[in-house]
């Protein structure tokens, strides 16, 4: 079921290419993929700890001398919790996509590139073979550029898109000689990902500590591009702004927690030693991710910015809890890429109405709009709240256990770690500053004349934001739902790390 | 059958060709380009059904290899890209005929065009031998067939001032890099006492060889086959003859020529590596070019608005990476075995290569016959007229700039692992570079036909849709199907070499 669910989007995509209706294609196969990921979610065994389940495998290439290559496929509890995260996202996506006949240009390619995109992050999360990971993550390349540069918003699209496109193709390109290096550091002969932690975990064929630094530092390299991480993070609000909403909600919500993904399931397990070396370096990084990206997002003018910079300075929290190489820690920021998927695909749907409707998401030309579209206004609340991480939301559960995570050991006296947390606390309060700024001067206060009062928000309009707002709630208030998924996967991570 | 038929049957072929076209009055010279691509499909099926010799004893196997599956390998692009290159001639004809028929009264109107499908079929055979060739004599004898026959074929468009000028070039610089591997022969010839690889192998083993003897030879023959294969700094022929030249033969050039430059370079170049002596300065002095190669070809892409230009450089690149794999042989005892791996990696880098630039040229081939243009400006806007052709592009492209589920990179993918298994990261690093570059120019061509709109000033706005003919059609949905399906499974072209 796990390969039908992969292969249903590119599968749809290739129908759409053919020819079958576009949006009628591409919202039935996202529709059928969440309904499937949410059967598996039923009958995933919880009582089992740690490993893949719904296991496929496809042997491709069996040749000496060269890597084992095959087709497989498997979720454990971190896998599972993305796998419904972009299946929930997908679905929104392309539902608040415009309708086929309002596409400037060819719809077919539009909503092809969405599938495509999404089918690409569903691919990665899924995967059990490190090629195929890091395939299906590339997969995502160029319907990105093209989406931005055919479809996105403002004068400089192409040339957004073209930065996009560079620097996640460089990214790629460090991550993947990283890759190889780890590959060839624990002398694999396969791609399958648990034989390689296998090999890097027994001591015969551990990696030296010495290089283990080298090529932790490669890998947060390559994976931070594609995460934002500061200082590689210029790409990343300027793409997501220009880009049509849809893209900057399966781009931000859920492709660009493949970094995170990857740092949590490689290159933790592989190179812990690389890893504690190189801890602090992060800490300083991520810092610049909170408090450095958190007051540019506050200085930001126009709502689309301003989401592009919060999704980059959220990313500073999950890799806190990455960080902290504790359970908590790293539950958390695995709940975290949930939420925050959730919650930045939620309020670019929104800012995507706000464009459609009123032709600007500038703050000084907007303001007091909720007097014509209070439907808009709550929901906007709702998920501003959220992403400002207020209790009752996912994303309040995530950001505690992270912080809970990433100060244990303080009885020990406080490291650079606690006070990196000391810090970081203080991105919840910038967070709570530019939201409900943005809140303030697009709802509340006086309401322009110039601008035209459009209907509110229909039906129709509303449902794929409902969708995304419930699960955020559902989870905020039982986080366990998610949490008993990923608690087995994550101590599964740190038990081979014992024996 | 014996395995040296293929190279026989391909000769009669090419002059059945002839033979028709000076004898039998056709209404439709391109008949003769039907009988080719039959025929070489025929030949291509046939390549499954070789005998290798019960003994190889006699002068014949002195200068053509037996049991060797690498030469059947290469033999098989050889034949892919000619039929490639016939399917391209076949829609570039009108060109063709344009551009060398005299407006004579009473001659045939597409007079000239017969030799222009005879003479793929000559190099195509030139080709397959040197594949086999294990000697110097052959090696030498069936580079110069190819050669000879390139020189003509560059030069076809003779009211092309751009063509010709090419063929001159090409021809004056062929020339010289002939007279350096002559040259470097005879040294070889001199130090080991031998022509045939195996007992110059055995000489170069020997520690009491003259290595500096032995260095000049392999000196003078890198600096003929870097020519050959485009590498730097021996690359400044490749743009301007791949502009000039027809464009089903630039694609001929670059991958035929190419494919045939390596496997000789790697016969030759083999019994160097094989020597513990020679090895540490061989090694180096190819890693030195590899890098050259890699910079130069890449970073000389950028600027290009020339869309042959760019695949010239691109295929300059190109080279750059399969230099890379030669020069990250490990350096172990065992010779043999140690230079399997590399020889893998870069018969399989060319079985891709052949692929996705085959893709590339029949698209502009088809393109080209409706628009006048070589230029991007002929691009732009493209993916609105021509869907079919846009997409096809767009994964030709994709898989030269080495994109995962594309056959491209798993070229890359191996050659990367070879250089970080050989600790070679200098090389690795000019390797990432010209990666990251690959991935700008080959987009450009993706952006100008996804994302530019078509300029009245530089350009007729002509919106009615690009013709395709059928036998062009179905070999590019093969070639895409093939790219992508390679692309995930590698093992469709390594299981060949295996």
């Amino acid at each position: 079921m796990l390969e039908i669910i992969v292969f249903l989007p590119l599968i749809a995509a290739l129908a759409i290419a053919l020819g079958a209706p576009a949006r009628f294609t591409a919202l039935s196969a996202s529709a059928f993929a969440l309904v499937l990921s949410l059967v598996l979610a039923i009958q995933f065994d919880l009582t089992k700890e740690g490993g893949f389940q719904f296991e496929s495998a496809r042997p491709l290439l069996d040749i000496g001398g060269f890597p084992d290559l095959s087709l497989s496929f498997g979720i454990d509890g971190i896998s599972l919790v993305l796998l419904l995260l972009a299946t929930i996202v997908m679905l929104s996506a392309v539902w608040v996509a415009p309708g086929e006949k309002q596409i400037k240009g060819s719809s077919k390619l539009y909503y092809l590139s969405l599938l495509l995109i999404g089918g690409g992050a569903i691919g990665a999360f899924c995967s059990t073979d490190l090629f195929f990971l890091y395939a299906f993550h590339e997969l995502a390349l160029i319907p990105t550029f093209l989406m931005i540069g055919i479809f996105g918003h403002g004068e400089n699209r192409v040339k957004t898109a073209w930065t996009i496109t560079i620097y996640l193709g460089v990214g790629s390109l460090i991550l993947l000689v990283g890759l190889i290096m780890a590959l060839v550091g624990v002398g694999a002969d396969t791609f399958n990902i648990e034989e390689i932690i296998a090999l890097a975990k027994s001591p015969e064929t551990a990696i030296a500590a010495g290089e283990q630094k080298w090529i932790f530092g490669i890998l947060l390299v390559g994976f931070g591009i594609l995460v934002s991480l500061f200082p590689f993070h210029s790409w990343a609000a300027p793409a997501y702004s220009d880009a049509p909403e849809p893209v900057a909600m399966l781009h931000a919500g859920v492709l660009k927690k493949f970094g995170l993904y990857g740092l949590i399931r490689i290159a933790m397990p592989m190179l812990p030693a690389g890893m504690e070396a190189l801890t602090n370096v992060l800490l300083v990084l991520l810092l610049g991710n909170i408090i450095y990206l958190g007051l540019v997002t506050i200085a930001q003018k126009k709502l689309d910015r301003m989401l592009g910079y919060s999704s980059v300075m959220h990313m500073g929290y999950v890799f806190l809890g990455i960080a902290a190489a504790n359970h908590l820690g790293v539950s958390g920021a695995v709940l975290l890429m949930f939420a925050h998927g959730i919650s930045i695909a939620l309020l670019f749907a929104l800012c995507g109405w706000v464009r459609e409707n009123y032709g600007t998401v500038d703050f000084e030309k907007l303001g007091g709009i909720a007097s014509h579209v209070p439907k808009l206004g709550l929901l906007f609340g709702f998920a501003a709240f959220a992403s400002a991480g207020l209790p009752g939301f996912a994303n309040f559960a995530a950001e505690v256990a992270i912080f809970f995570g990433a100060f244990k050991g303080a009885e020990d006296g406080i490291g650079w770690i606690q006070w990196a947390t000391i810090i970081a606390l203080w991105g919840v309060v910038i967070s709570a500053v530019y939201m409900l700024r943005a809140y303030r001067s697009i709802f509340l206060g006086e309401c322009s004349k110039t601008l035209s009062a459009p209907a509110d928000m229909t039906w129709a309009a509303r449902l794929p934001i409902l969708l995304l707002l419930v699960a955020l709630l559902v989870v905020g208030f039982v986080p366990e739902i998610l949490n008993q998924f990923i608690r087995p996967a994550v101590e599964g991570l740190f038990l081979v790390k014992a024996g | 059958m014996p395995v040296y038929f293929l190279e026989i049957i391909v000769v009669a072929l090419g002059l059945l060709i002839l033979m028709v076209d000076a004898f039998v009055k056709l209404e439709d010279k391109r008949t003769l380009a039907w009988v080719g691509m039959l025929g070489l499909v025929v030949v291509f099926a046939l390549l499954f059904r070789v005998q290798w010799p019960e003994s190889t004893e006699g002068a014949f196997w002195q200068f053509y290899s037996a049991n060797d599956n690498l030469a059947l390998f290469f033999k098989g692009i050889a034949i892919l890209c000619t039929l490639g290159v016939m399917i391209m001639s076949y829609d570039f004809s009108g060109v063709v005929v344009d551009q060398t028929a005299d407006p004579e009264p009473g001659a045939h109107p597409q007079a000239g065009l017969g030799e222009f499908f005879a003479l793929p079929l000559f190099a195509c055979a030139g080709l397959m031998w040197m594949a086999s060739a294990n000697n110097l004599v052959s090696i030498f004898v069936s580079l110069e067939t190819v050669t000879i026959c390139f020189y003509v074929m560059v030069a076809y468009l003779r009211r092309n001032v751009g063509s010709l000028e090419a063929g001159v070039k090409y021809l004056i610089l062929g020339a010289l890099s002939t007279g350096f591997l002559v040259y470097g022969f005879a040294w070889l010839y001199g130090v080991t006492g031998s022509m045939d690889l195996a007992e110059i192998s055995a000489a170069l083993a020997k520690p009491d060889v003259n290595q500096a003897a032995a260095l000049f030879a392999f000196a003078l023959i890198l600096v003929a086959l870097t020519f050959k294969v485009g590498g730097a700094p021996f690359h400044f022929w490749i743009p301007d003859v791949y502009q000039g030249a027809p464009t089903p033969i630039t694609a001929f050039l670059s991958i035929g020529s190419k494919a045939a430059g390596f496997i000789v370079l790697l016969r030759l170049v083999s019994p160097f590596l094989a020597s513990g002596e020679l090895v540490g300065k061989v090694t180096l002095a190819i890693a030195i070019i590899a890098g050259l190669t890699l910079l130069i070809g890449n970073l000389s892409a950028i600027p290009q608005k020339n869309f042959k230009r760019l695949l010239a450089y691109s295929s300059i690149s190109h080279a750059g990476f399969l230099l890379m794999a030669l020069a990250c042989t490990p350096r172990s005892s065992d010779a043999s075995g140690a230079l399997s791996k590399p020889v893998t990696v870069i018969a399989f880098y060319l079985g891709a290569y052949l692929l996705m630039t085959i893709l590339a040229f029949l698209v502009m081939t088809v393109v080209r016959r409706k628009i006048a243009d070589e230029t991007f400006d002929a691009y732009t806007g493209l993916a609105k007229r021509a869907p079919f052709l846009s997409a096809a592009m767009l994964i030709a492209m994709a898989s030269l700039a080495g994109i995962p589920l594309t056959v491209g990179f798993w070229g890359k993918l191996f050659v990367f692992k070879l250089a970080v298994e050989q600790q070679q990261w200098v090389l690795l690093a000019i390797g990432l570079i010209g990666a990251g570059a690959g991935f700008y120019y080959y987009l450009k061509i993706a952006a100008s036909m996804y994302l530019g709109t078509p300029d009245p000033k530089k350009q007729v706005i002509d919106d009615t849709p690009i013709p395709i003919g059928n036998v062009a059609r179905i070999a590019m949905i093969l070639l895409m199907v093939g790219i992508i399906v390679a692309g995930v499974n590698p093992s469709l072209i390594l299981g060949l070499l295996d």
